[in-house]
């Protein structure tokens, strides 16, 4: 049998609330320790115990970590899942199972390996009895190493880190992952082809979750103030601040220079942010779909009274009895539009760890600077999950506080200012900050209805005179947003265009599309709305741009195609949706599906009868209103598809 | 002070802050005529004169409503925040942490707080936010004329509605069961008590209740005029013009009350209210106390006033958060970033 090495995935499926986390996490870092670069995923229910869960880890020398949709081994734990998890292996793979679960085995072109792990686990007379279920999770943490060479040492330094140097737990840890090793030398022949083997690809790279880098990098950013409401999957984002805020700025007489509030709900949560925000602090709230919806009406106002705010939306699928504890990329039509009237939302959108990190000390710079609320669009697999990255750097700019004007800049200006007046033709006005003590400082604050003085009046003029100054900031704030990611391969004939935690699964579907199918590709991965100047040039370069999105609608390319209606018949939308995290194997299909070969002089009359034929279609779409005509062009785009 | 400010009257009137009253003075109020909210207005501009507060140390906080319009009508010199229905509690509890030696003064109303804000209502209190939370009620006797309000009385008639229902929302019994640390109860046809309340609001340490019975002078429903017998019979024309919202005078008590008095007054409406003001020797640090005045007031129909709960000895929210000297909206980079050696500190606890 040809080995192979550092190229395989394994899916543990287990129940929910069997404290099999600390096993998977293990594992996980185990495979990064050995400098081999890995991926782990956990695919768990909205439940506190009982309900199947599994947890995906995908080694792959190459660097292609994106969730794999083959099972190479499968470990199974859960007897309810059992059956569907035997089903699920990949022919040629591997099967653990704990022996106690007494099912059929019907599956024989697969590697089979029954484990006793209670009957090990008894025999250890140092765990104690109600202990044992968890403890137990770690003789198949054994048994697997043992059967796919993983470190032992490697193991050691991830229990250390996890149990955080605590000897007693890493012992008793340690000793069952070593009764396990044994058991499996004793008793198993090896009969499938996976090893691990140690490589130097992880060397200076940390593991985080996209959480956590967001917490630390809101507190690099000078975060003052967050109010939030518990929700998955954004919930640690918060508990990060309040765990990290204390260790990096401790003052040493014990006050605080920054406060986190638990609001009693997201409309709570977000009034806080506003009110800290209008009072000067860097204020910051995290949520998920739902919670942002509950916080429309203040993003909205937020936008109107031109207040800095961060909101952090770690996305999900949406109603909480729905499928909340699951990926998504859903909320960008909702956040772009969020509030009432008519409303343009800044949105960042980080890909990675790093610019989790990255995006939370920018975030607060741009927000002070554009006087809006900035959204930054993370989801639940970069969140939650634990990813490779590159260690955290240092802010490179100093903060940017925006345009604000204190005592002696009133003095200066001998108290004439407005604070929506755009002084600078860059529809920014200035603004004051309450403690002010200039007695031309105040103002007060409301929603639309006010003149550039912040004075009450409906006048249309001077409504219509703000609407289209705050139209013109948006536009505005793409100087300061940061600019799109490129992935370009030589000789590209299509473009890719996506956002957020997709890249992994593209990079991989570029790379299978150039070396199987002769399909070079220029993927641009956009990192922020109000879209930079190099998105119109690429989707200007490339006569067929694939929009790859999770999500039903195909919700940027709908923005895009508003955004740049010249485009949009060349747009052609891969969006998918499955509450997993990005595989290559959709991005690379859904690609296939809408991809026109247009080189030759017959095709290229045949792609454009085919746009013909589109256009024709748009005309006779019965009650079809002015308003869809957006929707209408992805419609009948979508329509192209089928017929293919 | 940067610059001498403009006095208007005679420059001897200024309190010990070197202030006229005009320096707290606010826009032209909109509100109709003889609104009760008007001379509530009026008795914060009175008692932050004769507190010396300097405009520039407080911030006007409100929601939604006619009542939530006032705070543009006094303190021109204080920043203001006219938010959203029901949710003036949060922003100013974020607001607050801007400056933690700053007071919030707002005003809300019986829709804004016991109906869609009650929410927020209930958990400011329970956070003891350093805040005056003025509500100007005019929802009780039915005086909104167009939907009842929580704070309505089981059992009100409208002629659009039909009966009320359901029991009304005592915004004092709830302030009290939330832990507010200040909660009391007035009329605005008793500037005098609204004034001395006022001040003992603005003088508490963390959240301070009023419930201001503040009666509506407009009736602009068609269907209910008929039921204004007292004023509205003489008006029955005018009344049936909806738009017509005719001048009256606002409400006031003839002479003030006496302690533990009880009277009747009436309203444009021509029904009653019971003013009963607390007994001389009522003790408002007393909670068993303050209930115990609160239920026999309710079960007699009767709204008492005067100081009825106050407790000096809780923190209030900032404190509590044991923030640094300097208010938070003065840090600068030098304190808010952490060093550059903390990011290796950092990229060593990952893994």
């Amino acid at each position: 049998m040809n080995k192979i090495v550092n190229d395989f995935s394994i899916i543990i499926g287990t129940k929910n609330g069997s404290g099999s986390s600390t096993a998977n996490n293990t594992i996980l870092r185990s495979i990064f320790k050995m400098g081999i670069p890995v991926s782990g995923k956990n695919l768990f229910p909205s439940n506190i115990q009982g309900l199947p869960t599994w947890y995906t880890i995908r080694a792959n020398k190459n660097g292609f970590i994106a969730r794999s949709d083959h099972n190479d081994i499968v470990i199974a734990l859960n007897p309810d899942s059992f059956t569907k998890d035997l089903a699920s292996v990949r022919a040629g793979g591997a099967f653990f199972y704990a022996d106690d679960i007494k099912q059929p085995i019907t599956r024989v072109d697969v590697a089979i390996y029954p484990m006793p792990i209670k009957a090990i686990i008894r025999n250890d007379p140092n765990v104690p009895s109600d202990f044992r279920d968890l403890v137990g999770n770690m003789v198949y943490v054994g048994i697997l190493a043992h059967m796919i060479n993983m470190d032992v040492e490697k193991i050691n330094a991830a229990l250390t880190f996890h149990f955080k140097g605590k000897q007693k737990p890493i012992d008793m840890n340690m000793n069952a992952i070593k009764a396990g090793a044994e058991w499996a030398k004793t008793n198993l022949e090896k009969k499938d082809p996976f090893y691990l083997e140690a490589m130097n690809k992880t060397d200076g790279l940390i593991m985080a979750d996209g959480n956590t880098a967001a917490a630390i990098g809101s507190i690099f950013g000078g975060v003052q103030f967050a109010a939030w409401y518990p929700i998955t999957p954004a919930s640690s984002l918060a508990e990060s601040l309040v765990d990290y805020l204390p260790i990096l700025r401790k003052q040493e007489d014990g006050k605080k220079n920054y406060a986190v509030i638990q609001a009693e709900d997201e409309l709570a949560a977000l009034g806080m942010t506003i009110g800290a925000g209008w009072s000067g602090l860097r204020a910051m709230t995290s949520t998920s779909g739902p919670g942002l919806s509950l916080m429309t009406e203040f993003a909205g106002l937020a936008y109107y009274a031109e207040t800095p705010v961060v909101i952090w939306d770690v996305q999900r699928i949406g109603p909480s009895t729905g499928l909340p504890t699951r990926t998504s990329q859903g909320d960008l039509s909702f956040t772009y539009h969020i509030g009432h009237g008519d409303s343009h939302s800044v949105i960042l959108l980080p890909g990675d760890i790093t610019e989790c990190f990255d995006f939370g000390w920018q975030s607060f710079d741009i927000a002070e600077r554009v006087q809006t609320p900035i959204f930054v669009l993370s989801d639940l697999d970069m969140g939650m999950n634990q990813w490779m990255s590159k260690p955290f750097e240092y802010p490179e700019t100093p903060m940017d506080r925006g345009k604000v004007l204190w005592e002696k800049d009133l003095d200066e200006l001998k108290g004439n200012w407005g604070r929506y007046l755009d002084k600078d033709g860059d529809g920014i006005p200035y603004r004051t900050i309450p403690g002010n003590k200039h007695p031309a400082s105040a103002y007060f604050t409301r929603g639309t209805g006010h003149d550039e003085y912040a004075k009450y009046t409906e006048d249309s003029s001077v409504y219509i005179k703000n609407m289209e100054r705050l139209k013109e900031k948006h536009y505005n704030a793409k100087q300061f947003v940061p600019a799109p990611v490129f992935h370009s391969m030589k000789g590209a004939t299509i473009g890719i265009l996506a956002f957020g935690s997709t890249e992994a699964a593209i990079l991989e579907a570029q790379h299978q599309l150039a070396n199987e199918h002769g399909i070079k590709s220029d993927f641009m991965r956009v990192r922020a709305i109000p879209f930079t100047d190099e998105v119109e040039k690429f989707l200007a370069k490339y006569d067929q741009i694939f929009v790859v999105e999770m999500n039903r609608d195909g919700q940027i390319d709908i923005i895009l195609k508003g955004e740049y209606p010249q485009y949009s018949m060349k747009l052609k939308s891969v969006a998918y949706h499955d509450g997993l995290p990005a595989a290559a194997t959709w991005v690379r299909e859904g690609i296939l599906a809408k991809y026109v070969k247009a080189k030759s002089k017959d095709e290229s009359g045949k792609m454009k009868a085919e746009v013909k034929k589109s256009a024709g279609k748009k005309k006779v779409a019965p009650k079809a209103s002015a308003k869809k005509t957006l929707t209408k062009a992805k419609a009948s785009s979508k329509a192209k598809a089928k017929r293919k | 002070m940067t610059e001498a400010l403009p006095m208007a009257g005679a420059a001897a009137n200024v309190n010990l802050a070197g202030l006229s009253k005009n320096d707290y003075r606010g826009a032209p109020s909109t509100l109709c005529q003889g609104c009760g909210h008007n001379s509530i207005s009026n008795q914060i501009i009175a008692a932050l004169y004769e507190m010396n507060v300097v405009p520039e140390d407080v911030l006007k906080f409100s929601g939604i409503g006619c009542s939530s319009k006032s705070p543009a009508y006094f303190l021109n010199r204080t920043f203001g925040f006219n938010s959203l229905h029901g949710r003036m509690p949060s922003i100013a509890t974020g607001a607050l942490f801007g400056n933690h030696k700053m007071k919030g003064i707002s005003v809300s109303g019986d829709g804004d707080s016991a109906s869609i804000g009650m929410g927020q209502f209930k958990h400011i209190m329970r956070r003891n936010v350093n805040m005056v939370y003025i509500i100007e009620n005019n929802g009780v006797y039915g005086l909104t004329k167009g939907q009842f309000s929580a704070t309505a009385e089981k059992g009100l008639e409208l002629k659009k509605q039909g009966s009320n229902p359901y029991m009304p929302v005592d915004i004092c019994m709830e302030a009290l069961i939330s832990n507010a640390t200040f909660i009391a109860r007035s009329f605005a046809g008793n500037p005098k008590q609204v004034k001395e309340l006022l001040k003992a609001a603005i003088a508490h340490d963390g959240i301070a209740i009023l419930d201001i019975i503040s009666p509506c002078v407009t009736f602009n429903d068609q269907a209910t005029a008929y039921h204004s017998y007292a004023w509205g019979k003489e008006h029955e024309m005018p009344l049936h013009e909806v738009s017509y919202v005719p001048p009256r005078n606002e409400i006031m008590l003839d002479r003030d009350l006496e302690a533990g008095e009880l009277r009747e007054v009436a309203m444009h409406d021509g029904s009653t209210v019971m003013l009963k003001n607390i007994e001389k020797h009522y003790d408002p640090t007393n909670r068993f106390e303050a209930m115990r005045a609160m239920e026999e007031a309710g079960r007699n129909n009767w709204l008492v006033t005067g100081l009825l709960y106050v407790d000096t000895t809780k923190q209030n929210l900032t404190t509590q958060y044991n923030l640094v000297d300097t208010p938070l909206n003065r840090l600068t980079q030098a304190d808010l970033r952490p060093d550059r050696s903390a990011i290796d500190k950092v990229n060593a606890l990952m893994f």
